[in-house]
């Protein structure tokens, strides 16, 4: 099908776009690389009365990384933030999550910023923003403001932006400490949505002994679902904790919800199976360990 | 209330194009409705087949997936510009060829035009590799069995004409 007519609006600047998104709100929809809100209007799911096109604010084309954590601009491409070299010395989470997001060609046009503010239970990058305790950050006419994942994410598909708001970036910050970071997901195919995914990261102490774990989860729930599952690894060394028990911990603590990829029984004990994986995994990243 | 109208202008296999059009119009109508450039395919027309894939400033996207009106000025390369400089077939179209890579055809163009810019970043695929680089897009005859031929194949004969 073809899209409903829409007006449409091409700002040059950020300035520009608040502005017209303030004057449409709250009929306006923003268009960064399309690749979710295009099927949508295909479709004739979605049908704004205005598109306000972002593509051409060529200053949130950034990625920035350093010491400190990676910021991503709203119209930095998936691909953009895969290829980052200085993004992945310092983060290489985001880079390994990324090759799962969909396929090449999607992740030369969708946005990293854009899946987060479109805010898709399944989508990746929203449980890794989560898992980090990232920021985004929103501006409209007149103001700027800072949230954190925790309160930006407020359902499946919604968040805290007001229609007049612009998320112009992402913050993933980068973990303190002796720490290592580990996504793995199962799909059908390679490249489609998870069954269940999860993000963890593993902390340890001088002595190399488990001193946090947490995990984060995509298809799991109406959000991100973030659990800190410390409590069944605590002060084990890290070749020899029990990570099948911080498992079970987490798969008792998850409601995920039946359809028609798959029970809620079986995408828990994927999260129980893919969380100790992920868990080993993280802990003896030779990054951490050296 | 008549619909607002964008002339768009691409430069589409090394030729500048234009047209008058709606906001709307999808980069893959935009071909093949207004500059009757009929090779790009429209399966889906949801972003699943991959049958609609061109190059958009040399990187392989969805054209059912983008509006013509955005990449304005952008240069577009489709399965038309795939072809050798003399007009004969190009690398990948050869391989698809020689390795009975397609059937019914409908969904080539997209393979061609996605092969060709991976082996752009990946000139030796792996058997591996080269069903990786074909995972988004869909083919309902072969069973894929000869686009990954054709992929390692392709390879063969890019680095025939690099060296040549």
């Amino acid at each position: 099908m073809k899209p409903a007519g829409f007006t449409y609006h091409r700002p040059a600047t950020v300035d520009d776009a608040v502005a017209v998104l303030a004057e449409v709100s709250p009929a306006g929809k923003v268009l960064a690389g399309g690749q979710s809100l295009v099927p949508l209007l295909n479709m004739r799911l979605a049908e704004p009365e205005h598109v306000v096109d972002i593509n051409r604010l060529s200053e949130l084309a950034y990625v920035r990384a350093d010491g400190d954590a990676v910021r991503v601009g709203a119209l930095a491409r998936h691909a953009d933030v895969e290829r980052d070299a200085a993004a992945y010395a310092v983060l290489p989470l985001l880079r390994e999550t990324l090759g799962y997001v969909a396929h090449p060609t999607i992740r030369n046009r969708g946005t990293t910023v854009g899946s987060i503010a479109h805010a898709d239970p399944a989508g990746e990058l929203t449980a890794v923003l989560a898992l980090l305790g990232g920021t985004v950050t929103l501006r409209r006419a007149g103001g700027e403001r800072t949230v954190a994942a925790a309160d930006f994410f407020t359902g499946p598909m919604s968040t805290c932006a007001d229609a007049g708001e612009l998320v112009t970036s992402a913050t993933f910050p980068v973990p303190e400490g002796r720490t290592g970071a580990v996504w793995t997901e199962v799909a059908r195919r390679h490249g489609d949505y998870a069954v269940c995914g999860t993000g963890v990261v593993v902390t340890l102490d001088d002595d190399l002994r488990v001193a946090g774990a947490r995990a984060a989860y995509v298809s799991m729930g109406p959000e991100p679902v973030l659990l800190d599952l410390t409590d069944a690894v605590a002060g084990a060394p890290f070749d020899d904790a029990d990570w099948p028990a911080a498992g079970r911990l987490a798969a008792g603590r998850l409601e995920p919800d039946d359809d028609i990829h798959a029970t809620a029984a079986y995408r828990t004990r994927l999260a129980e199976v893919l969380t100790a994986r992920a868990l080993r995994a993280a802990a003896g990243r030779p990054s951490v360990v050296a | 209330m008549s619909e607002a109208m964008y002339e768009v202008s691409l430069v589409v296999n090394g030729v500048p194009r234009s047209a008058t059009v709606p906001a709307r119009r999808l980069l893959s109508d935009f071909l093949r409705h207004d500059l009757e450039l009929t090779g790009t395919h429209v399966g889906c027309e949801h972003g699943v087949c991959g049958a609609c894939t061109v190059l958009v400033d040399g990187r392989p996207i969805r054209s059912c997936l983008q509006f013509a009106v955005t990449v304005d000025g952008a240069e577009v390369t489709t399965v038309e510009g795939c072809t050798r400089a003399d007009g004969e077939l190009g690398h990948v179209q050869q391989a698809f060829r020689d390795c009975h890579g397609l059937q019914c055809g409908f969904c080539t163009p997209g393979f061609v035009t996605t092969i060709t810019a991976y082996l752009e970043e990946n000139p030796a695929p792996t058997e591996d590799e080269a069903r990786e680089a074909i995972v988004g897009n869909l083919c309902r005859c072969t069973g894929y069995q000869n686009i990954v031929a054709s992929v390692l194949r392709a390879a063969e004969l890019r680095a025939e004409e690099v060296n040549r």
